[in-house]
């Protein structure tokens, strides 16, 4: 039994949305950056099935994808360096914590 | 059976390579190099390079690279402004960081990379592309942006920078994923073809996609209402970062967004994206100047003139006609000159042990260094749009486009703000001229042109922002064979 395409649809918005809550709510910069990972694994799935059922013929979407965990993997060492710059500098990694400047 | 492999025509991709190939030696030269400076000068090389490259490459040709990537002339010119944003970048880096205690080499190979980037965005005609040189030129500068480990506010700038771009890039890959649905495809061209030919007119899958793809680009240029990271990541980084990504960030995303806009979602949602880019413009402007008025930090209040800046840019791409594109573009290398020679002039007066400059430090520069006085005088003046300054031909040429296009109240706004705009940079200049000097105050690098990097980045930009003023016919030119 084939799984209609709106499944896969509605597990990537609900997976993206999971992510946005999770950015907009975690006071913790590791919280955040996990959002940001479901966010993009969510944006990963819709690629990987319009991919199935728009264009089976051509291989953009598969190769869409494995371009997007590389870069998202290159994204999170990024983050995660200045994560634990911060933490070493203020021994937090609170993102409300890290108010030096304001207008 | 030997697999075929497609034919590369690598040919118009060399500017790319060039950069790209000359960050991977000099972050090799840095295990070896001890005397870090001398990295910076080699990586001015590969700019230099690349920039001869680029010329020689002038008119440029349609696609290559299995029509994944565009070397157009608005290609080349794009990368011209991202190289000389670099050349800049990198004379005002050499001396800034020897003044910081911050030389090292990985910071001239990060902003190379940032520079491959950029690059590849301009040249983009797959939105793969699009991604991979957004992420190239981001992550990068998320990094350069924290390289002063010693400041908090440096961490501070790259962590909200880095928090709030991959937020940004999470919604644009979206954006892509849904646009890859309605249109089967992901080269601009052929989503472009597909929309206004066999596409559901109106197609809301499109629609949402073009949505999610714009809250992207406002996020990377910094339009109101995605333009909260930009004054926090402007002051905070140093210095010499924010010189080169207040450009070059912003030049990219803009390269990018014309493509997408023009290529892609034309003609079937010109009419939606022009309102879009109306209103985003009017409200980017607007609201940059107000918050601009009340700034006491001078990196502040140019980061928030940038914000300004961005909104007039948006008005040549609202009209949507050559006309516009060609404004745009005059206006984008316009910006280069006036705000990276601003922030160089701005690394100039910084202190040694604090990473901003409040516009008390500015108090009297006039006596202290005359001649960082005068070139920071030529770029407010032309920041404001004064004639005969390289400014006011860019605004003549975005405005001009927008009352062709109908949109003659985004144009009378525009020159509005652009007198309002006037207040918070004369600002600065009744600072240096007729304040005296502070009790302790700042203490310059001597200005002495051909001594000092930082000098004479910030004479080649002052140069500029003149003799194009004076002669902007030779860009004119230059702009009328993209």
């Amino acid at each position: 039994m084939a799984i209609p395409l709106s499944w896969w649809l509605t597990v990537a918005a609900a997976l993206f949305a999971i992510g946005l809550y999770g950015v907009l709510s975690r006071r913790n910069a590791i919280g955040v950056l996990l959002g940001i990972e479901l966010m993009l694994n969510a944006a990963n799935i819709n690629l990987v099935a319009f991919w199935r059922f728009i264009t089976p013929q051509a291989l953009t979407g598969q190769v869409f994808a494995i371009f997007v965990i590389g870069i998202a993997a290159a994204e999170a060492a990024a983050g995660l360096a200045i994560i634990i710059s911060a933490y070493r500098r203020r021994r937090t990694v609170v993102v409300d914590e890290l108010d030096t400047m304001r207008w | 059976m030997r697999p075929q492999l497609p034919t590369l025509d690598l040919v118009p991709l060399y500017p790319l390579l060039v950069v790209t190939g000359w960050a991977v030696l000099v972050l090799l030269a840095d295990l070896f190099v001890q005397h870090k400076r001398a990295l910076g000068y080699l990586a001015l090389t590969g700019v230099i390079v690349a920039a001869v490259v680029t010329v020689a490459l002038w008119p440029g040709v349609p696609t290559s690279f299995q029509n994944m990537a565009i070397s157009d002339g608005q290609a080349l010119f794009f990368n011209l402004v991202f190289l000389v944003t670099g050349a800049l970048g990198l004379l005002v880096a050499i001396e800034y960081l020897e003044r910081k205690d911050l030389q090292r080499g990985e910071y001239y190979a990060l902003l190379m990379f940032s520079l491959a980037g950029m690059i590849a965005m301009a040249a983009a005609e797959d939105l793969l592309i699009v991604f991979l040189g957004l992420e190239m030129m981001s992550v990068a500068l998320y990094v350069l942006s924290g390289s002063n480990q010693r400041d908090m506010s440096s961490i501070e700038a790259a962590m909200k920078y880095f928090i709030l771009g991959s937020f940004a890039s999470a919604f644009f890959l979206y954006g892509i994923a849904l646009t890859y649905a309605a249109a089967g495809s992901t080269n601009l061209a052929q989503i472009g073809s597909w929309l206004s030919g066999r596409g559901i007119p109106k197609d809301p899958v499109a629609l949402t996609g073009l949505s999610l793809l714009l809250v992207g680009f406002g996020f990377k240029v910094a339009l109101v209402p995605f333009h909260w990271w930009t004054p926090d990541v402007y002051q905070g980084a140093p210095t010499s970062v924010t010189a080169f990504m207040s450009v070059g960030a912003k030049a990219a995303g803009f390269a990018t967004l014309t493509r997408v806009l023009y290529s892609a979602f034309s003609p079937t949602f010109t009419t939606d994206w022009v309102t879009v880019a109306a209103v985003l413009a009017a409200v980017t402007m607007t609201f940059g100047n107000l918050a601009a008025l009340v700034q006491r930090d001078v990196k502040r209040l140019l980061g928030y003139s940038s914000i300004a800046h961005a909104g007039y840019v948006l008005v040549g791409i609202a009209a949507a006609s050559p006309v516009g594109v060609r404004g745009m573009l005059f206006y984008i290398l316009a910006y280069a000159f006036m705000t990276a020679g601003a922030f160089a002039v701005a690394c100039a007066v910084e202190r040694r042990e604090q990473s901003t400059t409040t516009l008390a430090d500015y108090a009297g520069l006039a006596q202290r260094s005359p001649l960082l006085a005068a070139a920071m005088l030529l770029f407010m003046l032309s920041l404001i749009g004064i004639p005969p300054l390289i400014g006011f031909w860019s605004k003549l040429f975005v405005f001009r486009a927008a009352v062709e296009a109908n949109l003659a109240w985004l144009a009378v706004l525009g020159v509005l703000n652009s007198a309002l705009s006037a207040y918070y940079y004369a600002g600065v200049v009744v600072q240096m001229y007729l304040r005296e000097p502070g009790r302790s105050p700042a203490e310059e690098v001597a200005f002495r042109p051909w001594r000092s990097a930082l000098a004479v980045a910030v004479f080649l930009a002052a140069a500029a922002t003149v003799v194009l003023g004076l002669w902007p016919g030779a860009v004119v030119n230059l702009l009328m064979g993209v």
